[in-house]
């Protein structure tokens, strides 16, 4: 096939995927929390209640869509779009399998990913920022500090993997693991990342920026109609692209005997995402200076730990 | 670390759980007899309304949602109209623990949902049924020393014949 085509193919798949993927899961959460908690979740609309991303899209596109005055309405409207774009963008990175995925071969894949995570706190950032609102700002605050935070130990609970596998690109990556998964010799490294991952994604139990019983819904308290859904897709896509790369950095990525590859990784990263609805429905909220105190004193040492080990190993063993 | 963990795990059993959700439309729960739903008026074992106008349910009503009218015909008291507003009405059965006569009762109904608010203002047509609900037995006037067409003084059930006043013996 023609390789600019194929290209094509593959952002446009991607993309829809991805766009329809998170959708889903709005349904998929509801039900899955459903079940943990004795109860049935959504299960009206549709074959066991699937249609139900369709009646809520309806919904939340006629809802006014409403711009306060006091907010600042350029930044008010980028904000939105701001974790839509920067979570996509971060999708480019993650190879699929060998030959699906956009630039999975990308020689500085890593990097690009952790940029692009960054980024995505800035849509948080404007959101508080531009609704100018005190929840809001304190939401978006509290964001700025827990994301800059888990960044770091994000970055250094890879740097485990780029040293094993010696390479920034995800699939160069995902081929250093064909013997062995990287989840055994770095699990300091993947408990660390999967933290940081769910503090970057803002997810619970580490959603301090929406945190409801104290801010109302934090950074987006003013958001109404599909800006707010833009804001809950943006997050969805979010714990799918950690998810993702949870699967891809510790798990093999598209590796797996019998199965196609796309399965393998299809059904890796639903694990995670399950992993993800699971947290929620468990775990209870920490305090603010518990999450800060947790990430600078407990965190941070581990994942240093963690690549001075590495690095000791290997300089003894190769 | 480890309590959340073994919390996370508990909660995953979860998902071998049975769900408690009863389907209500479908799957309808189980009501106790003495449920506290739609209020019903009901009748003597003979058929004849049990009610006698005593205003007792109104002014144990603590949302005032109950009005009536009193009216009289041959010695009984009936009420001329019964008003019950369920758009107020909290179901708390004190209008049923203040009946003397067991017409009000409560009943293990809830499905009386209206579009309209003033649909739910029942009248004695909607609120009078032709049995005797949850006491199939009792009848009023049959107990009562009151003097009916039909039933004199101390004719009633368990009433000894009225004392003659005007006789000489003890
Ligand atoms: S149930 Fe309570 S509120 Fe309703 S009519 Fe009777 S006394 Fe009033
Ligand atoms: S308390 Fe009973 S008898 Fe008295 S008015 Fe109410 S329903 Fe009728």
């Amino acid at each position: 096939m023609n390789p600019i085509v194929f290209g094509l193919l593959n952002i446009v798949g991607i993309l829809l995927a991805l766009v329809i993927g998170a959708a889903l899961l709005t349904w998929i959460e509801r039900r899955l929390l459903g079940f943990w908690q004795d109860r049935r979740g959504p299960n009206r609309v549709g074959p066991f209640g699937s249609l139900q991303v369709v009646a809520d899209m309806i919904k939340i596109l006629f809802k006014q869509d409403w711009i306060p005055p006091f907010a600042d309405p350029v930044v008010f409207v980028l904000a939105p779009a701001v974790v839509m774009v920067t979570t996509l963008m971060a999708f480019a990175v993650v190879p699929v399998t060998a030959s699906i995925g956009i630039a999975g071969d990308m020689n500085i894949g890593v990097l690009f990913f952790l940029a692009m995570t960054s980024l995505s706190a800035y849509s948080v950032v404007l959101a508080g920022w531009a609704s100018n609102n005190k929840y809001s700002l304190l939401g978006g605050m509290r964001a700025a500090a827990q994301m800059v935070s888990y960044e770091v130990f994000m970055g250094l609970a890879l740097l485990g993997v780029v040293m094993l596998s010696g390479s920034f690109s995800l699939a160069a990556i995902v081929r250093a693991q064909s013997g062995l998964w990287f989840v055994v010799p770095q699990f300091l490294g993947f408990v660390v990342f999967v933290i940081a991952g769910i503090a970057e994604t803002h997810r619970l139990p580490f959603d301090l920026p929406e945190g409801e019983n104290e801010l109302g819904a934090g950074f987006h308290t003013e958001y109404s109609s599909m800006k707010f859904g833009m804001f809950f897709v943006g997050e969805y896509i979010g714990i799918v692209l950690i998810s993702a790369m949870i699967a891809v950095l510790f798990f093999g990525g598209w590796q797996g005997p019998l199965l196609p590859p796309i399965v393998w990784f299809a059904l890796k990263t639903g694990v995670f995402v399950g992993f993800f609805i699971l947290l929620r429905a468990a775990l209870p909220r920490p305090r603010y200076d518990q999450l800060m105190a947790y990430g600078w004193k407990l965190m941070l040492p581990l994942s240093l730990l963690n690549v001075a080990l590495t690095g000791a190993v290997m300089l003894t063993h190769w | 670390m480890l309590s959340s963990i073994r919390t996370l795990w508990y909660t995953f059993l979860h998902l071998f759980h049975r769900s408690e959700t009863v389907q209500y439309p479908e799957e309808m729960p189980y009501l106790a007899p003495r449920y506290r739903g739609r209020i019903i008026l009901s009748r003597d074992p003979d058929g004849e309304e049990r009610c006698v106008s005593c205003y007792l349910c109104a002014v144990a009503c603590p949302v005032d949602c109950i009005s009536l009218q009193k009216t009289e015909e041959d010695g009984r008291w009936y009420p001329e109209w019964f008003r019950i507003n369920f758009s107020r009405c909290i179901f708390c059965g004190f209008c049923e623990e203040a009946c003397p006569t067991y017409a009000i009762q409560l009943t293990p109904d809830f499905e009386m949902s209206e579009y309209e608010r003033h649909n739910l203002i029942y009248e004695k047509e909607d609120l009078l049924i032709s049995g005797t609900g949850k006491y199939p037995d009792y009848s009023f006037y049959r107990v009562a020393g009151l003097a009916i067409p039909g039933k004199d003084k101390g004719d009633a059930e368990r009433e000894r014949p009225p004392v003659d006043r005007h006789g000489l013996l003890p």
